[in-house]
């Protein structure tokens, strides 16, 4: 129901107040929707619709149980966070939204799941506290609460007012998004949950991380300086490389796919800059261009994300792990799964004719058109977010080879992976619709950039350049695509090879041997490259930036060639944990240690402290 | 008439490889396979029986005719003797790039299909290889792109004669470069090895037998050859045909011939005085490479040329 508000909002339905109650004199909850509140309802919809189905054929079977209320107050909050009109029902759904993911990601119980969720619920309130600050200079600044109260005063703003406030909600809402170096709850939180929260959490809820961002600094302040865009599209270009070369160290499938969400947040902040950017210089069009590129990776990344998150659960669900060591094979024992997962695999890497590759082709066009604008650092910067782009799609096709090939193509690599059955239909139904999003997201480029037109209009004040249903056209004459033909093309082609090979190839048949194994007559699973093995030559190459370690332990029988068992463990350096935030916890902790001597439990010295502080206050208060 | 231009680099681009093969044989002294041995290997391969590993899964079966398409659909996005002013809707350049990754990506799949070392260490070395290529090739087409005011191939075609600013002749070495990386030859990648621990390409097809196999190298000699016909399309596309009389098209024919044959002994050159690196050197190599590609980047937008 609301999914076909959202979708209507979209098609530029004009949007109106939906609620409006006065709790308290402070607090009245006031909820609209617009354009670009429509745009993310759709796709919260969308996601939630399909998450909740797969629920239902999840929790079926089996042992494991959901607190629905949670699940469903989590996708509740969302919404409210989308409609929300005025500062405190922002807020409010804000935290809700914060709080029930928190009690989700918690949700296993162990002692990893905890930490994960202690440091996403420490990390999510600083960001919120940023934000606060952020409403508290707007509130101040117009004496309003209301949204659009407060973007028809934000003209008059001082350019040191709009510039704090540009800061304040990049850290606050960037903390949210995930991006780097803001990122490390996300990597830790979005594994611990439950798949198909997981699925929501990397497909909606950063989203609303970017929704926050474009509803202040894109709607509210409309005078930009250039530099805001060349921070997001540095900012992006960072995210995406380092969220994606971490991705491709991972071993474990949801860890991999929570570090590519941060990858694409880059990606969605490098278009964001781009329209900034021209939106500075008065380049309406382009500006609107760019945002199109942004709007549609967003709805891209939460179909696909989605999808991988469910097809992830599903392989946890059958094979009862996600170490990638430990699978392998699973093409044969869960075709469907395994076909829906190749589908989010190809999309995400980005390859035509999938949605991914559609979205990612906008944003390395508008940021080749960066050379158009006025500053010669954005000449400079965007093209090279264009390199830094290629070279995370090179990058994240390489993450999913490994990911998906190791996975689900070769021999099993463990008992459980080796009796691992296809899941129930429902889960598998949830993820068949989720992939027929991709691709059509991918050959209907017109419909997508309609859908997403609404939100640009609210963002630019223009929308992107005519688009025919199965093509897209820049400029008219600087380029122009075509999925729908490349994916015919494509298939004629292979189609044409088909009958060809029919008519030159005499002898049909075909002989079944086992893969070749140099004579040795006894290959089994473990002589499979391993996922490590698979990423080791980047390992190596940007050593610089992993600062990798390794420890091997061998055990002797008899030295040194009769070796009874070997250990070998490799790690990387997460740099910005390292030396930033263990640096500031060791701090934290370091000082409470100290203050702690104070807290010695006796109730005589705490009344000494109240008579001490009382006497304090009488002497310099009075 | 233009979409047919295709078939050129589909019917040639096995001669392409021979040649390139003769020209190597003749500066090592040898005498060599005549230019059409090819042809007869591919029709060999075409009639032979497939052996197909047990563990194989579709993936493995259906790879040869998404890499084969793919290829083929890359290739008719090339403009080849004559380009058309209007251009056409799918020239797009950076399309061309991602489609061609779409065929890599299945064939390091189909690499990793048949479970054992040498598929898997094919795969991940063709993928690391792709991704230090990938931005090199992207920023030396944007110089190129830029200075056209299109990434519609044609219209880059169409702008300029050959080069002569230092920044697309900084943008073309990078490219050559690249193109040696992405087709596999020495110095990135031995094309003549079997069962060394070298192999990157031919590890992947390893498993590989009778017309699949077929299938597989004929679409390396078609990306082998539409990745020369880009260079010579971005960076000196003289002599292209612009109309569509006999005339024009003959000449555009020979010229185009000759373009090729003297990027066919490029490579037959490098390959032959060149040894391979190391894996771990290429690092250098390409970094090396991409330096120059930023370089020639940064060059347009300083100097405007």
């Amino acid at each position: 129901m609301l999914g076909i508000y959202g979708l209507l909002l979209c098609f530029g339905l004009p949007g109106g107040v939906i609620a409006q109650a006065e709790v308290l004199p402070f607090l009245t909850y006031s909820f609209s929707t617009d354009g670009l509140a429509g745009f993310f309802i759709m796709i919260i919809s969308v996601l939630s619709f399909c998450a909740s189905i797969y629920c239902a054929g999840y929790y079926n079977s089996g042992s494991e149980k959901m607190p629905f209320v949670l699940f469903n107050l989590f996708i509740l909050s969302m919404y409210a966070v989308a409609a929300a009109s005025n500062i405190p029902t922002f807020l409010i759904a804000w935290e809700t939204m914060s709080l029930s993911s928190y009690f989700l990601v918690t949700l296993r119980g162990d002692d990893s799941s905890a930490k994960a969720g202690l440091l996403y619920i420490v990390m999510t309130h600083i960001g919120t506290a940023f934000i606060i600050v952020m409403f508290l200079l707007l509130f101040e600044s117009t004496g309003s609460m209301e949204f659009n109260i407060i973007s028809s005063a934000a003209e008059t703003f001082s350019f040191s007012r709009v510039c704090t406030i540009f800061l304040l909600s990049l850290v606050g809402f960037g903390t949210k998004a995930g991006l780097i170096p803001l990122h490390i709850w996300l990597p830790k939180a979005h594994p611990a949950a439950p798949s198909a929260v997981s699925a929501l959490m990397s497909g909606v809820m950063i989203k609303m991380g970017i929704y926050g961002f474009i509803r202040i600094n894109f709607t509210m302040l409309i005078s930009p300086p250039d530099w805001f865009g060349i921070v997001l599209i540095v900012l992006g270009a960072v995210s995406c490389i380092f969220g994606v070369l971490y991705a491709y160290m991972e071993q474990d499938i949801k860890r991999l796919l929570a570090y590519s969400s941060i990858e694409n947040i880059g990606i969605i902040f490098l278009g964001l800059g781009v329209a900034m950017l021209f939106r500075s210089g008065g380049f309406y069009a382009l500006s609107a261009l760019a945002a199109t590129a942004a709007m549609y990776h967003i709805m891209n990344h939460a179909f696909f994300k989605g999808l991988l998150f469910l097809g992830s659960g599903a392989v946890l669900h059958s094979a009862h792990t996600v170490n990638m060591e430990r699978l392998g094979g699973l093409i044969k024992l869960m075709p469907w799964t395994a076909l829906f997962f190749l589908t989010g695999a190809v999309t995400i890497s980005a390859l035509p004719p999938f949605s991914g590759f559609v979205s990612e082709w906008m944003t390395f066009q508008s940021l080749l058109l960066g050379f158009n604008s006025q500053s010669m650092t954005a000449k400079i910067a965007a093209p090279l977010g264009g390199a830094a782009l290629a070279l995370t799609g090179a990058l994240s096709a390489a993450c999913f080879v490994k990911a998906f090939g190791i996975s689900f193509l070769g021999s099993p690599r463990s008992n459980e992976s080796a009796a691992a059955t296809e899941t129930h239909p429902l889960m598998l139904v949830s993820m068949g619709l989720l992939s027929i999003l991709c691709l059509a997201g991918g050959i209907l480029p017109g419909l997508a950039v309609n859908i997403v037109s609404g939100s640009v209009f609210m963002m630019t004040g223009t929308v992107a350049s005519p688009a025919g249903w199965h093509s897209l056209f820049i400029d008219r004459t600087f380029s122009s695509l075509s999925p729908s033909l490349i994916l015919l093309t494509v298939m004629v082609m292979a189609g044409a090879a088909f009958i060809f090979v029919l008519f030159v190839s005499k002898r049909r048949s075909v002989r079944k041997a086992c893969s070749w194994d140099c004579g040795i007559r006894s290959l089994d699973y473990r002589m499979q490259y391993s996922a490590a093995a698979f990423s080791k030559p980047i390992k190596l190459i940007f050593k610089r930036i992993y600062l990798p370690s390794r420890e091997v332990r061998i055990s002797y029988l008899l030295k040194p060639l009769f070796v009874r068992s070997m250990t070998y463990r490799g790690r990387i350096t997460q740099v910005v944990e390292k030396y930033v935030y263990d640096k500031i916890a060791a701090n934290i902790s370091r000082t409470a240690n100290r203050i702690k001597v104070l807290q010695s439990g006796n109730l005589n010295l705490y009344l000494g402290y109240i008579l001490l502080t009382l006497i304090f206050l009488l002497i310099f208060w009075t | 008439m233009e979409h047919l231009q295709f078939i050129i680099i589909l019917l040639f681009s096995p001669l392409v490889q021979g040649l390139i093969k003769k020209l190597k044989a003749l500066i090592q002294g040898r005498k060599g396979p005549s230019v059409f041995q090819t042809y007869y290997d591919l029709l060999r391969l075409f009639k032979k029986e497939m052996v197909i590993s047990e563990t194989a899964s579709w993936i493995f079966r259906a790879s040869p005719y998404i890499v084969f398409g793919s290829v083929l659909c890359a290739a008719m996005i090339v403009p080849v003797i004559s380009v058309n002013s209007e251009g056409w809707i799918m020239s797009d350049v950076i399309a061309l790039i991602y489609i061609l990754a779409l065929g890599r990506f299945f064939m390091a799949l189909s690499g990793l299909d048949t479970g054992t070392a040498f598929g898997g260490e094919g795969s991940s070395r063709e993928m690391t290889v792709a991704i230090m290529v990938e931005p090199m090739i992207m920023l030396s087409i944007f110089t190129a792109a830029i200075a056209a005011g299109s990434t519609n191939l044609s219209r880059i075609a169409e702008t300029h004669a050959i080069v002569y600013s230092p920044s697309h002749i900084l943008a073309m070495s990078a490219f050559i470069v690249a193109i040696i990386a992405e087709t596999g030859r020495i110095p990135v990648d031995n094309p003549d090895t079997h069962l060394e621990l070298t192999m990157i390409h031919e590890g992947m097809l390893l498993e590989y037998s009778g017309r699949y196999l077929a299938l597989m190298e004929w679409a390396h000699y078609i990306k082998q050859m539409l990745l020369f016909t880009v260079a010579i399309n971005i960076f000196a596309p003289f002599g292209i045909a612009k109309t569509g009389s006999i005339t024009d098209i003959a000449m555009s024919m020979l010229i185009y011939a000759g373009k090729i044959i003297l990027f066919a002994a490029l490579m037959a050159v490098i390959e032959s005085s060149r040894a391979k690196l190391r894996f771990f050197q290429l690092s250098s190599l390409l970094g090396g490479a991409f330096i120059l590609s930023v370089l020639a980047f940064l060059l347009y937008i300083m100097m405007g040329k």
